[in-house]
């Protein structure tokens, strides 16, 4: 038996779809409208998936004590109301595609002391979503 | 492989608390989920089912018969209960989610006659919720 947990988080966020190694009209082909100058914005939802024992003493495989804060640290104050494409290092060389967004938010959950991640799911609105498990 | 997934809620109260802790221990491990007199939420739970279609019906596992499975091993056994109090099989163990699903899928494993067990899931709120599946990895200490 195998047992993971779930925590779901929300950020909102504004970004670009636009690549350097493109030109205009390739990068307004490929985008569309993601592609406009100055952005736009999701109220992304995060899923944070974690597994690992449960450990007897506290019936828990993390505490959402230790899970929240280490989540609030890596990516929700560093992503919250912010411009991915400039307020986010990463992104200022990566575009802020939602499957890169899950990569990055991965790298920033992987150390998580207190169980192992097992998956980052993104729901960039109520019709996208995307998935990273590391591999 | 076609996989099936049928959904019920139930209402039940909780708390948090390990008797080898002291109350400042509790207090700081289970925060305001220690509290003695308990808590509740409305638990929903997603119970799915893998198998192939039988040809005669053209289903995995007919949906009443694991609505009425769902009925007696989860809802009657935990709907509007305490946790902690008057369900034998969490006896001893927090009542987390990851505990409760464990307990449900223990429950629900040997009376799944057609397909089997694939994954339970079980939400305390909206945000938070633990999946428990047949895998090896991440066994239960």
């Amino acid at each position: 038996m195998k047992i993971s947990l779930t925590r779901r988080y929300k950020f909102a966020a504004s970004h670009r779809l636009h690549s350097p190694d493109l030109n205009e009209e390739e990068n307004q082909r490929i985008y569309g409208k993601c592609n406009n100058p100055f952005g736009h914005g999701h109220n992304y939802t995060l899923e944070v998936t974690v597994t690992g024992p449960v450990d007897a003493a506290t019936g828990m495989i993390a505490n959402l004590g230790d899970l929240d804060p280490f989540v609030e640290r890596e990516v929700i104050e560093a992503f919250d109301y912010k411009y991915l494409n400039e307020d986010v290092t990463e992104f200022q060389s990566l575009v802020p595609t939602t499957e890169n967004v899950c990569r990055e938010i991965y790298r920033r959950l992987e150390s998580f002391p207190a169980a192992r991640l097992e998956r980052v799911r993104i729901e960039e609105t109520s019709k996208n979503s995307f998935e990273y498990d590391g591999r | 492989m076609i996989r099936i997934t049928r959904k019920v809620e139930f209402s039940a109260a909780h708390f948090y608390q390990n008797p080898q802790f002291s109350a400042e221990e509790n207090k700081r491990v289970f925060g305001k989920c220690s509290n003695t007199h308990g808590h509740g939420h409305n638990y929903s739970l997603e119970v799915t089912i893998a198998g192939e279609p039988d040809p005669a019906t053209g289903m995995v596992l007919d949906l009443k018969e694991l609505k009425d499975i769902l009925q007696w091993e989860v809802v009657d056994r935990m709907d509007h209960r305490h946790l902690n109090y008057e369900v034998p099989e969490l006896a001893g163990k927090i009542p987390t989610c990851e505990n409760i699903a464990a307990v449900i899928w223990t429950l629900l494993e040997p009376k799944i006659r057609k397909g089997k067990l694939d994954r339970v899931r079980v939400y305390e709120s909206d945000d938070l919720f633990a999946d428990c599946t047949a895998g090896g990895d991440g066994v239960r200490k």
